[in-house]
C-alpha cells in the first residue's frame, strides 16, 4: 500500500514521488475514477525530452482521453511496460503499479502537498 | 492530465426519483441533458459484458415520456410523426422519428400505443421539451390532446440475456385487470413479441412493461409511478442476484455503439434526413396524406449528402466523435467524412466507430483513414451493426 502522504500532487491530477532527481509520476485515484475503465495507455519514449506543461502521453477510457503532461523539464528514463499491457493497472493500483514514467528531471517545480491536493479535489 | 469531470450546463438539476438508491449504491454521477444521472457504479467494462453475458438494470428516468390521447390520436400522430403510426396495433411500439419542414431529424422516438386512442411517446431527456411542443403545434388542428407527463413516469431497464427469467422470478408482478395472477403474468412476459408491452401491475400499481431496449440485448423498459421505482429497482436486483448489475450511462453508451443503434446529437441531428443515417425505413412514405418533412425526404438529399457508416480499425486507439475521417495517409489526402460516434469495442476488443461520410466513399470494404488526435489510424467500412446478439 502506497503511502499517498507521501507522494506529491500536481493540479493535473498527477502524482509525484521525489527521489532524489529522479520523478515517477501517475495519476491519482481521482483521476482515474472520473475517467473509468482504463483501456489504452500511450507513454512517451525512454529517452525523450520533456518540457514542463506539455502533453507526453495519452490515458484512454472507453468514455473519454486524458492527458499526460510532464510536471517537469527533464528525460523519460523508464516507461512503465506492465501499464501499457495492462491499462486496468490504471484503475486497480493508480499509486502503485499504475506508475507511468519515470522521469531525471532538471530541477523541481513547485507541488501540492496530499492535504493541498485533497483540498482541490474536495476529498 | 485534465480533470476529465462532465460539462457544467449551468441550468437547474434534476434528479431521477432512484437517485437516494444510486447514491448508496455508490454510482458516479454525469450530467446527462441538464439531469445529474450514474454514469457507472463500479466498472463500465463490468457493466458492459454483464448486459452482454447475464443482465443489467439501468435507470431512464430521465427520458420524456409525452402522452397523446384523443380520437383522432392515431391521425395526428400520422401527420406529426415519419412513420404510420395508425397502423400499429394497441399493446405494440414503433421506433420513429420527428422531423422538421426540411425533413431535419429533431429526435428520434419510441411511440407505443397504449390504447385505441392514446400513445405514449417516448424522447430524449435533451429534446423532452420541444418534442413536447411539436406534437402540440402539429396536433392542434385534430381532435387530440398532448400532455407532457415526464414527471410523473419512471423508466427502469432490464436488459440481457438473463432478463426474461429474471423478470419473471421477482415477486409482486401481475396483469392489470380482474382475475389476472402472478402465472398470467410470467405467461405474457414469455409470449411478449419484441417491439410489444403490456399493461402490467407492480405491487397493485399500474406498470408497462415492454421488450424494447437500446443494447442490443433481449430485454424489457419498464414504465412505472416514481415512487414506485426504488422499491421495484430493490426487487429486481434481489432477485437478479450477481445476475442483475446496475449499469451506468456510460455503458449504455458502448452497447448501443456496438449494436449499431444511433444517438441524438450524435448520428442524428436535424442537418441530416433518416435516409442518411440508414433510417430511410422509418419514414413511411407510402402512408396517406401529408406528414411534416414528407416533401423534403421525397426530394432525397444531395447525391454528395454524407451517410452513416461502421468503422472497425485494429489496435485500441478509438476514433472518438468530431474525430475526421480521410481517404488517406499523407497529408494531401482528401477529408471524406466525421465520426459522430466511437469507442474500443468492450465484446470485440477493437475500435469501432460510425461516422458520416461522402458516398462515394461508403462501400463496405473501403479503407480510410481517421485522425486521432494527429496520428492517421487505418479503418475500414464494415457494415452495421458491430454486434448481433445470437438468436
Amino acid at each position: 500500500m502506497t503511502d499517498q502522504t507521501a507522494l506529491q500532487y500536481t493540479e493535473e491530477h498527477e502524482w509525484v514521488r521525489v527521489d532524489g532527481d529522479t520523478l515517477t509520476i501517475g495519476i491519482t485515484d481521482y483521476a482515474a475514477e472520473k475517467l473509468g475503465d482504463v483501456v489504452y495507455v500511450d507513454l512517451p519514449a525512454v529517452g525523450s525530452k520533456i518540457t514542463a506543461g506539455a502533453v507526453v502521453g495519452e490515458i484512454e477510457s472507453t468514455k473519454s482521453v486524458g492527458e499526460l503532461f510532464a510536471p517537469v523539464d527533464g528525460e523519460v528514463v523508464e516507461a512503465n511496460q506492465a501499464v501499457v499491457d495492462s491499462p486496468e493497472l490504471v484503475n486497480s493500483d493508480p499509486f502503485g503499479e499504475g506508475w507511468l514514467i519515470k522521469v531525471a528531471a532538471a530541477g523541481l517545480p513547485k507541488l501540492l502537498s496530499h492535504d493541498e491536493y485533497r483540498a482541490l479535489t474536495g476529498e | 492530465m485534465t480533470d476529465p469531470g462532465t460539462t457544467e450546463t449551468g441550468t437547474i438539476e434534476r434528479r431521477s426519483p432512484l437517485d437516494a438508491v444510486h447514491r448508496a449504491a455508490g454510482a458516479s454521477f454525469t450530467d446527462f441533458a441538464g439531469w445529474q444521472m450514474p454514469v457507472r457504479y463500479s466498472s463500465d467494462l463490468a457493466e458492459h459484458h454483464a448486459v452482454r453475458t447475464h443482465s443489467g438494470l439501468f435507470d431512464l428516468s430521465h427520458m420524456g415520456e409525452i402522452i397523446v390521447v384523443g380520437p383522432e390520436a392515431a391521425l395526428s400522430l400520422d401527420y406529426a410523426l415519419a412513420g404510420k403510426l395508425s397502423a400499429i396495433a394497441e399493446g405494440q411500439a414503433k421506433y420513429s422519428l420527428l422531423l422538421d419542414r426540411d425533413g431535419g431529424v429533431i429526435d428520434d422516438l419510441v411511440v407505443y400505443r397504449t390504447g385505441e386512442d392514446r400513445y405514449m411517446v417516448v424522447a430524449n431527456a435533451a429534446n423532452r421539451e420541444v418534442v413536447a411542443k411539436e406534437l402540440r403545434d402539429r396536433t392542434s388542428p385534430f381532435e387530440t390532446d398532448v400532455f407532457d407527463e415526464s414527471d410523473d413516469i419512471a423508466l427502469i431497464a432490464l436488459q440481457g440475456p438473463d432478463a426474461l427469467e429474471v423478470l419473471q422470478q421477482a415477486p409482486g408482478f401481475g396483469m392489470q385487470g380482474p382475475g389476472n395472477d402472478e402465472e398470467d403474468f410470467v405467461t405474457g412476459l414469455e409470449r411478449l413479441k419484441y417491439y410489444r408491452a403490456i399493461a402490467a401491475e407492480y405491487e397493485g400499481e399500474p406498470v408497462l412493461v415492454a421488450r424494447t431496449g437500446y443494447t442490443g440485448e433481449d430485454g424489457f423498459e419498464l414504465y412505472v409511478a416514481p415512487d414506485l421505482a426504488p422499491r421495484l429497482w430493490d426487487a429486481l436486483r434481489e432477485t437478479g442476484g450477481p445476475r442483475v448489475v446496475p449499469c451506468g450511462l456510460a455503458s449504455r453508451d458502448t452497447l448501443r455503439l456496438e449494436a449499431g443503434m444511433p444517438l441524438y446529437g450524435h448520428e442524428l441531428s436535424r442537418d441530416i434526413l433518416p435516409v442518411q443515417a440508414g433510417l430511410g425505413r422509418v419514414v413511411a412514405l407510402t402512408k396517406e396524406g401529408d406528414f411534416v418533412g414528407r416533401e423534403a425526404v421525397e426530394q432525397g438529399p444531395a447525391a454528395d449528402a454524407p451517410v452513416l457508416v461502421g468503422l472497425a480499425a485494429e489496435g485500441r486507439r478509438a476514433a472518438r466523435a468530431d474525430y475526421e475521417v480521410y481517404d488517406g495517409e499523407g497529408a494531401d489526402a482528401a477529408r471524406v467524412g466525421v465520426v459522430t460516434s466511437g469507442a474500443l469495442s468492450p465484446t470485440l476488443g477493437h475500435p469501432v466507430a460510425m461516422a458520416l461520410v461522402a458516398p462515394d466513399a461508403a462501400e463496405i470494404g473501403r479503407g480510410l483513414f481517421v485522425d486521432v488526435r494527429g496520428t492517421r489510424v487505418a479503418a475500414s467500412v464494415v457494415p452495421l451493426p458491430f454486434y448481433k446478439r445470437q438468436a
